[in-house]
């Protein structure tokens, strides 16, 4: 009896959502996952945030980067956000930037900034595979996640630490991506992605990425402040742990120039 | 006098309300070994030095900003690359609109690899490198309006600074002593006072990013005049004339190519008018297959059309040296390999050869560096000349091929 209860209980809960897409293709259904993941998060404006990147190798050895990131959520659904980065330790690197400008499918824009030779470069966007800043994370893993960036279909349901999640299959669409696909595992409850599986070009499983510490901002947007990335293939690893997250800080795109990447400290 | 009030009530005018305060900076230990004897009289073979560039910056709530950086080196060969400048002492305000710059600073125009045209500005701190890369402070006002249809920079520079050159026990320097320490010649009267002047208008459509600049005042590169020292031998003078330069600076961004070009015409020098342009391409090979690391292909091509007949006569004094002295890439092309690997360390390997078409003298360069642990980096650079005795400029370097190791320490 309480058996039934409870499984009533979580149709009410989840199947309102689902039940509406649970006749249609994997396709259909994983879309509909994807969008609503998107839509939750649409309309955060702008976002300030500290961050450290602690680079692990084989042997356990530790290095860490510290960067501030400001990121201009894109009015336009059909372009990506802007963002801006800044290194602030390994101190050779201090005061170096990166502008970017996403975009869905075509190349992103990109400047870097050289503080020591007050030379602001614009650079090609095209290796998205290549490591970030040495890390175990690639250029296309920081780079702004959009939802026209890949195709989804799901493939199953199942638990996921307390929760039960939607686990999708992502393929990306753009061009010069290191992965035939990702495998996404998104909670029903907030639609937040609890872990990726990436799948590199021979279709191996090259590296795990586990999102921690979700803390919601503004009573609306979800941010994890603790992502895990594991290279399954060298065993090397990358966390990154968000200090804090500022939103609607007014920021305009008057604030992601060239002229601005050059004061930037 | 005028511009110290300016300054003070600048100063003057600065809230109390500091929300910033940062140092940071570097030390280094370079030494630099020659495989080869020094070809004239008083050259030392190899050397050894410390430098030190400490950067203190403040920051104001309202956006304001003041950075002083210093700079000294100590050179145990050369008395002329001993030395100290400030690089920069800039107070800033951002505004919406438009930054407005006062103080000494640094500013870099341009695209290419192989030389700097359009970048002009700043001099160059030759002792420091013979790639023209590091330059010396420059005095300067600079207005930067921020426009929809572009970047318009206005500089007013009211000192002008000399070009460093090695001493008489310095490698890589000319046969004939520059003698620097006697002082340099200026067509203007007003000599290093002269107000210069510089505009430049930068943008980004698309792919493309422009600029065109203008600046009139003082040379920063000089033409070479032939004197003679208080013992009665030849040595060379440099001369400052008031030259106007308009340049152009263009890259197109087309995924992984990059294609650049730079091109000046400068009126008022030497031989009267001359253009030059350096152009090229720049391919970055990158995916799985080289995990991760990004391999990138340049090519260029510089053109410079003064006269470049050989200058057989001696001179006498007072004469022109032989403008052609001002560069040796007037007909040359470059082929470059640039690896960074991306690894936890940013290991990063540039090497480039660059030859002269017509006589066929080349120099190799290499550049690379690496960091070591958090405050750590290494940089080992090397220059060798090959054919060198064919070319004009290059010849005086011919025995001068050397390579070089830094450590790089940063506070």
């Amino acid at each position: 009896m309480r058996a039934i209860m409870l499984s009533i209980a979580a149709v009410m809960t989840f199947a309102v959502p689902v039940l509406s897409i649970a006749v249609e293709d994997p396709l259909a259904r994983g879309e509909a996952v994807a969008r609503e993941w998107d839509r939750r998060d649409r309309g955060f404006g702008d976002s300030k945030t500290t961050l450290r990147m602690i680079l692990e190798n084989r042997q356990g050895k530790q290095s860490e980067r510290r960067l501030r990131m400001e990121i201009l959520e894109a009015a336009d659904e059909n372009d990506g956000d802007k963002s801006l980065v800044v290194f602030e330790v390994p101190r050779d690197v201090k005061g170096t930037a990166l502008l970017s400008y996403a975009h869905i499918l075509e190349a992103d824009d990109q400047w870097l900034y050289l503080p020591a030779l007050k030379r602001v470069k614009r650079i090609s966007s095209s290796n998205k595979s290549g490591p970030f800043m040495g890390s175990e994370f690639a250029y296309e893993d920081i780079s702004s996640q959009e939802l026209k960036k890949y195709d989804y279909k799901w493939l199953r349901d199942e638990p996921c630490g307390k929760s039960e999640c939607f686990v999708l299959e992502q393929r990306p669409l753009y061009k010069n991506s290191g992965y035939t696909r990702q495998v996404a595992w998104y909670d029903k409850d907030e639609y937040r992605l609890q872990r990726i599986d990436y799948y590199d070009r021979k279709d191996d499983l090259l590296k795990t990425l586990t999102f921690g510490e979700y803390k919601q901002h503004l009573g609306k947007y979800w941010r994890s402040h603790n992502m895990y990335m594991v290279n399954q293939q060298t065993g090397k690893k990358t966390r990154l742990v968000y200090e804090e997250f500022k939103f609607r800080n007014g920021l305009k795109d008057k604030d992601f120039t060239q002229n601005r990447l050059k004061r930037m400290r | 006098m005028k511009s110290a009030n300016f300054l003070l009530t600048i100063l003057a005018g600065v809230s109390s309300s500091v929300m910033a305060v940062e140092l940071g900076g570097w030390g280094e230990m370079e030494v630099r070994y020659s495989p080869s004897n020094p070809l004239y009289a008083g050259q030392q073979q190899n050397s050894a030095s410390i430098a030190t560039q400490p950067e203190f910056y403040q920051e104001w709530a309202d956006g304001r900003s003041f950075t002083f950086v210093p700079f000294y080196r100590y050179d145990s060969a050369d008395k002329q690359r001993t030395h100290a400048d400030i690089r920069e002492a800039m107070l800033l305000w951002p505004r919406e609109n438009y930054e407005l710059r006062v103080g000494i600073g640094k500013v870099f125009w341009g695209v290419t690899e192989a030389s700097h045209l359009v970048d002009i500005i700043n001099q160059t701190d030759l002792v420091e490198s013979i790639d023209g890369e590091e330059k010396l402070g420059q005095p300067m006002v600079n207005l930067t309006l921020l426009t929809d249809k572009g970047t318009f920079d206005f500089f007013v520079l009211p000192y002008f600074r000399e070009r460093t050159f090695p001493g008489r026990a310095g490698r890589l320097r000319f046969d004939t002593f520059i003698d620097s320490g006697r002082g340099a010649v200026y067509e203007n009267e007003a000599r290093e006072h002269h107000v210069d002047y510089a505009v430049r208008y930068s943008n980004t459509i698309g792919n493309l990013d422009i600029g065109i600049s203008d600046f009139y005042g003082t040379t920063r590169e000089p033409a070479y005049l032939a004197g003679v020292d208080t013992n009665g031998n030849l040595n060379i003078i440099p001369f400052y004339e008031i030259i106007n330069q308009t340049g152009l600076d263009l890259q197109y961004t087309d995924e992984a190519w990059l294609w650049k070009l730079e091109a000046i015409y400068r009126h008022g020098q030497a031989d009267g008018s001359y253009y030059a342009v350096d152009a090229g391409i720049e391919y970055t090979f990158s995916g799985p297959g080289l995990r991760g690391t990004d391999l990138g292909l340049i090519v260029e091509y510089m053109y410079d059309s003064r006269n470049f007949g050989a200058d057989t006569r001696a001179p006498a004094v007072g004469d022109y040296i032989s403008s052609r002295s001002n560069t040796f890439l007037n007909n040359d092309y470059l082929i470059g390999v640039r690896l960074a690997f991306n690894d936890a360390d940013s290991s990063e390997v540039l090497a480039a050869f660059i030859q002269d078409i017509d006589n066929h003298s080349s120099v190799f360069q290499l550049e690379a560096s690496r960091r070591i642990g958090d405050r750590w980096k290494a940089e080992l650079d090397a220059y060798v000349f090959m054919d060198a005795k064919k070319d004009p400029l290059l010849g005086s370097l011919r025995e001068d091929s050397f390579v070089q190791l830094a450590l790089k320490y940063y506070f």
